[in-house]
């Protein structure tokens, strides 16, 4: 896969090793809590709007993307973090967006020009969460 | 994943009435739908079995009470010296029978792609001599409701080809191409995750025949461009306006996807 770097100029940058980005964006540092309210929101992460997320009480739960459950077993921080940031770098055809990413993006509404789904906050927030999700 | 049922043109539903199941019958031996379309079924079908039954049931349908408003429009004289839509097409049952089914189409006169709300709108401003009503007003959404019932249960029937060609193209075009800040294509919903659960609905073929359609997240009625706005608002895409160009091209091509199909209107979905 080589190495990638984020040309976008508000974005922080990052390099791509093999399926992951192992290093953190910015240097920062997730928090869990707030990376699992975020999976949950349905303004922001929005992810269980095709995920099963890891709380069976939780109304409508999407059947489009693999379960969340167990994630941190199956990739470790470094290759969830590129699927999030961007998917399409390891499957063109990729059905989950892209969260941090500004470019060849087309007919963007105006109040998302411009700016990535999640911060590089958010997505080390969401990175150190499902890391963190080892049982099934 | 969609078991890959071939298209029943006569569905197994007992509360769907005779004459319609008649009428579906009867357009199945005509329209062979293309192989590549064989596989579409409209949203009905992705509906809860209650849900289906309220549809096809003219007392639970709230649909219904535009239809009724629509009827009673098209009857009634604009002015006291003004013409009502009656007195050029009398007996619609009978006379705009089967019209819903070949809209949008392209005006000859003008050369532009027309749905059937644009046809409305220019028979009641140029033949009427009356402000046009509006996208989305409840007039309007009343006589699109009334003239797409006189067509229930006829396929859809749409021309793509000849002078409507460019604008089934710029549809297709539309539907194939990812977009908004979550880089969704129309088709990666509506081919690739059909029957798949995202959030509370089942992911249909988006077919779009039951337009104007009650919605319940609406509390109301509305027209197949407000169904669209909002697939383009949840993947953060631009929304087109109401009987934008590019709504009416991609209405054109979801038509030509649907053909075979019969209409629905005036349908309920979630
Ligand atoms: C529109 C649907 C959709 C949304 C919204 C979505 N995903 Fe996904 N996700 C997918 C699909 C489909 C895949 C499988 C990707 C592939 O194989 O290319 C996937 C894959 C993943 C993976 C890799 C899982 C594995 O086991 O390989 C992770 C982690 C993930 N998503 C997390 C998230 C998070 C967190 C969010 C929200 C911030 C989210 N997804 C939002 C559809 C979605
Ligand atoms: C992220 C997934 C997704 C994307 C992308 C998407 N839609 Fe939808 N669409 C849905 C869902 C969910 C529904 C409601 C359930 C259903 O009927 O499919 C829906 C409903 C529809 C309907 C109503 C279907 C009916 O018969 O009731 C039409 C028409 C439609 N979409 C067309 C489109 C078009 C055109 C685009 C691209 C501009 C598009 N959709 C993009 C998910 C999506």
């Amino acid at each position: 896969m080589g190495t990638y770097s984020s040309t976008a100029l508000a974005l922080e940058p990052y390099a791509v090793v093999g399926d992951a980005i192992p290093r953190p964006l910015g240097g920062l540092v997730g928090n869990p809590a707030r990376g699992a309210a975020l999976v949950r929101d349905r303004e922001r992460g929005n992810c269980l709007i095709c995920h099963r997320g890891t709380d069976a009480s939780e109304p409508f739960q999407g059947t489009i993307g693999p379960p969340l459950a167990g994630v941190g077993l199956r990739l470790d921080a470094g290759q969830i973090r590129l699927r999030l940031v961007d998917a399409s770098l390891l499957n063109p055809q990729t059905v989950m967006p892209p969260y941090f990413r500004t470019e060849n993006l087309h007919d963007v509404a105006p109040a998302y020009r411009g700016k990535p789904a999640l911060s590089a906050q958010e997505i080390e927030d969401v990175v150190s969460y499902l890391a963190s999700l080892k049982t099934f | 994943m969609d078991p890959g049922s071939p298209l029943r043109c006569v569905r197994d539903d007992p509360h769907i009435s005779g004459v319609i199941k008649l009428a579906v019958a009867l357009a199945c031996l005509v329209v062979q739908p293309a192989p590549a379309q064989a596989q579409i079924k409209s949203g009905t079908e992705f509906l809860s079995p209650e849900m289906r039954r309220q549809q096809a049931d003219e007392t639970r349908n709230p649909a219904f009470f535009w239809v009724e408003q629509g009827r009673e429009l098209f009857s009634r004289k604009p002015s006291p010296d003004g013409q009502a839509c009656a007195s050029c097409h009398a007996e619609p049952q009978q006379s705009l029978r089967g019209a819903a089914t070949h809209y949008p189409q392209v005006d000859a006169a003008t050369g532009k792609l027309l749905n059937l709300e644009g046809r409305i709108e220019q028979c009641r401003v140029e033949r009427q001599g009356q402000p046009a009503f509006g996208y989305e007003s409840s007039e309007l959404l009343a006589m699109t409701a009334y003239l797409g019932s006189l067509s229930r249960g006829l396929p859809v029937d749409v021309k793509t080809d000849g002078a409507a060609k460019p604008y089934y193209e710029a549809g297709k075009a539309f539907f194939e191409r990812r977009q908004g800040q979550l880089n969704l294509s129309c088709q990666q919903c509506h081919d690739g995750l059909v029957g798949q659960k995202l959030r509370g609905d089942t992911v249909s073929h988006g077919a779009g025949t039951g337009y104007p359609a009650y919605r319940l997240e609406w509390n109301d009625v509305g027209s197949l461009h407000r169904r669209l706005r909002a697939c383009s608002l949840g993947v953060r895409a631009t929304q087109f306006d109401y009987g934008s160009p590019e709504y009416l091209a991609l209405e054109l091509y979801l038509a030509g996807r649907a053909r075979g199909l019969p209409v629905e209107t005036p349908g309920m979905r979630r």
